[in-house]
């Protein structure tokens, strides 16, 4: 097994370029799974797997009546970023998470970006992200968006784009950690030649971050825990992962208590203050005093403690308002608006369904076009035009119909391949890559992220709940 | 024959965090740092002697299978071993055979020519060592036999953290451009996982700076690789050795005098006056430790 017969045929690929040889930095790589047999490399990949197993990495797909746990397929081959583009994606991702915290903090205090007609106003409000519940909150140090993990994919021409923002709670975190403590041991030579990047500090900056964002009237060290919707969730995992290699607490709804307009942890010593909680539900679950009233997972109250400024939460409650699929078409102009900066990494060029010349066109040429449901994410609520069968796309054009203000379309883009190990052969498989970004006293890019693959072939789909794999990613010291 | 047992563990240990480390912080394998690991095991001395240069492969070699290094972890096991095979009657048939096992895995390897995967082979090491005091915890009486084994295995452990310590502060310390860098918190980050620390450090600390990192390794009371906690432990297990056999002897001033000249250091002194000096003091009061346990128990 080794690249011999490996076609990276019409796409962009990311270790071989279109001339058949390995991109030079990615060499060593090559260079290191050509000299090994297959029966080696086949040991290396089941070696992997077997230490995912060992440590319990599975994570629950909702509605699978098979078994509640898989473990995320692992590719041994890794993917690799030249320093000089990830210099570009640190920038272009830091200028976004700047420009999207101040749009947040204005569209729910000033609405200055409203007023001036940049984005229409009837889009923010009529938008079911859109919390009335945050008005005129300021948090500490005006950051909203603390964790990010934007989903950025590259077209033919090797162009990134960004595809999502993720500002809520985007998970996976653990899976880059993870899968670069095994990618270590299964190519250290290539490792090694190639000076990869580290991330193992990440919970470090993570830690900082959230230190950094205490209530102004927290004293001392800030307690910080991380807030789980418990062991049934698909990220649980990940959750205790990261408040186990922070060494705080991890807390479910029922561990805590609202006392005087603060949130109380119960410990076996009595209460104890929280100061900032790194929370893991959804906003519509974190306090059914505020939003759903059936919501057993949250708080009574915590909002109210929220609002008065007794604790920190992130991210912040309200974020969701900028993930929505249709204010994401407006972020070139949100970037414009307070920064007065073109985007560094654009947009994937989208298409509303609450414009009406727009939503003509999307339903003229359905079959070539990726359609979405503004408010989900995971791949669901989807459709892959040139994919989809008639019967498909008839339902998905009564949906339009129906309301067309939560739809968005895209053209497809012929995401970039990367080599893959496919049964008896290394094969090109579609990826895209999520970088996380913490946003406490300033904006830090972890320099490797999340690479999904995947893993049917011709697959456009990478997400794990729809039969996506992840890839290690190397992002390399110089430029 | 539990001291040579936990040495090996920590050799194992040591080896493959530092193989970890050199790949994070992007050295390639020429100017990787191995040296250190030689000078933790207190060897520089022999290896000179008889090495080029301490390159990866060397110093792997010198400390894993080189038998004319005692402190090698075959030695070490090859050592315990013997021993074991010397108190055969008074350890349970499953510690014997653990240790048996543990001894022919490492001695197969070493008639190697290469082997495939050494962080798995470091990893078997350390999971011996562990499931060997699991076994003597749950399958041995705890009467004076268990306590001479946990006293040895906690002075020798005292003994790996105070030399750990001091090797990696005098590495790290004089980079001034490391100082509260990502590299300076994956360095002390490795010192701790060397510790097996890592984890437990979080819940105490959260973020990685050489005080606080010091600080724990010394003095945390609950830790169990921590310079205070094994000491303790080894006192206690003293302390019932002399009371069972109902003897009086020097070796409990001598402990006694190493566990309250502990307790009288603070962290702030100890980095102001020199941590060096501090764990020469350690190790000499340490040593006297040793010898005065030979002398009262084990010379005739």
């Amino acid at each position: 097994m080794n690249f011999d017969d490996y076609q990276t045929k019409d796409f962009f690929d990311e270790l071989i370029g279109s001339d058949g040889n390995p991109r030079s930095l990615s060499t060593p790589l090559i260079e290191q799974i050509n000299s090994l047999s297959a029966k080696e490399l086949r040991r290396l990949q089941k070696a992997a797997e077997v230490a995912l197993y060992r440590q319990g990495i599975t994570f629950s797909v909702y509605g699978d009546k098979k078994g509640t746990e898989k473990i995320i397929p692992f590719d041994i081959i890794p993917r690799v970023v030249p320093g000089d583009e990830w210099e570009i994606i640190d920038k272009g991702l830091k200028q976004r998470i700047k420009a999207l915290n101040l749009f947040i903090d204005d569209i729910y205090n000033e609405k200055k970006i409203l007023k001036d007609g940049i984005v229409p106003e009837d889009l923010i409000l009529s938008s079911a992200c859109y919390l009335k519940q945050c008005i005129g909150i300021k948090p500490p140090g005006g950051v909203w968006i603390h964790i990010t993990g934007t989903d950025l994919v590259r077209d033919k021409d090797g162009k990134y784009y960004v595809l999502e923002d993720n500002l809520r709670c985007p998970s996976g975190i653990s899976y880059v950690l993870q899968n670069r403590a095994i990618q270590k041991r299964t190519f250290p030579q290539a490792f090694a030649a190639m000076k990869v990047r580290p991330v193992s500090d990440y919970d470090n900056h993570l830690y900082n971050t959230l230190k950094n964002v205490a209530p102004k009237n927290c004293v001392g060290k800030p307690n910080i825990i991380v807030l789980t919707p418990g062991i049934y969730n698909s990220a649980y995992f990940e959750h205790a992962y990261l408040a186990q290699q922070m060494g705080v607490t991890l807390a479910e709804g029922s561990d805590l208590t609202v006392i005087d307009d603060c949130v109380m942890l119960r410990t076996t010593k009595g209460f104890e203050k929280v100061d900032v909680i790194y929370r893991r539900i959804d906003d519509e679950f974190i306090d059914p005093l505020a939003f759903r009233p059936d919501s057993l997972l949250g708080i009574p109250g915590i909002m109210q403690c929220y609002r008065k400024g007794n604790v920190t939460l992130a991210n912040a409650p309200g974020t969701g308002i900028a993930d929505d699929k249709a204010v994401y078409a407006y972020v070139p102009q949100i970037i414009k608006y307070y920064l007065g900066e073109d985007a560094i990494i654009p947009n994937v060029p989208t298409y509303l369904c609450g414009d009406e010349k727009q939503c003509e066109y999307v339903l003229k040429n359905l079959n070539s076009l990726v359609v979405k449901a503004v408010n989900l994410s995971g791949g669901y609520g989807m459709l892959i035009g040139s994919k989809s069968t008639p019967a498909e796309r008839k339902e998905f054009a009564e949906k339009i119909k129906a309301d067309p203000r939560n739809y968005i379309a895209q053209p497809t883009l012929c995401l970039s391949r990367t080599p893959t190990i496919c049964g008896n052969q290394i094969e090109g498989r579609h990826v895209d890559l999520r970088p996380y970004i913490l946003y406490g006293e300033s904006i830090f890019v972890l320099p490797g992220g999340l690479t999904r693959v995947a893993l049917t072939k011709g697959s456009l789909v990478v997400n794990s709940s729809q039969g996506g794999g992840s890839k290690d990613t190397w992002v390399m010291e110089d430029a | 024959m539990s001291r040579y047992l936990e040495r090996a563990e920590n050799v194992a240990r040591f080896i493959s965090v530092n193989e970890h480390l050199m790949l994070d912080l992007g050295l390639a394998p020429g100017n990787a740092q191995w040296n250190p690991l030689v000078t933790t095991s207190g060897d520089d001395a022999d290896f000179a002697k008889r090495y080029d240069d301490p390159s990866e492969e060397n110093v792997i070699y010198f400390l894993t299978f080189d038998k004319k290094n005692p402190n090698s972890i075959i030695s070490c096991i090859a050592r315990a071993r013997e021993n074991a095979r010397t108190v055969r009657e008074a350890i349970s048939s499953e510690m014997w055979e653990e240790l048996n096992l543990l001894y022919h895995l490492v001695e197969q390897n070493s008639r190697k020519r290469r082997i495939d995967n050494l962080q798995e082979f470091y990893a078997q090491i350390r999971n011996a060592s562990h499931l060997f005091t699991g076994l003597s915890e749950n399958t041995m009486s705890h009467g004076e036999g268990w306590h001479f084994a946990r006293m040895a295995r906690m002075l020798e452990r005292a003994d790996k953290t105070a030399r750990l310590i001091d090797v990696k502060y005098f590495i790290l310390l004089p980079d001034p451009a490391y100082v509260d860098s990502t590299y300076d918190a994956i360095e002390w980050g490795a010192v701790l996982k060397s510790a097996n620390a890592f984890e437990m450090y979080r819940k105490y600390f959260h973020s990685i700076n050489y005080k606080d990192v010091t600080k724990f390794l010394i003095f945390d009371k609950y830790f169990p690789r921590s310079i205070t906690y094994c000491v303790n432990i080894a006192a206690d297990s003293l302390d019932a050795i002399i009371s069972e056999l109902g003897v009086n002897v020097s070796a409990k001033q001598e402990m006694e005098k190493l566990r309250t000249s502990l307790a009288s250091y603070s962290i702030d002194g100890i980095l102001g006056n020199g941590l060096h000096e501090f764990i020469d003091i350690f190790q000499f009061n340490l040593n006297i430790v040793d010898q005065a346990i030979n002398k009262s128990f084990f010379e005739i």
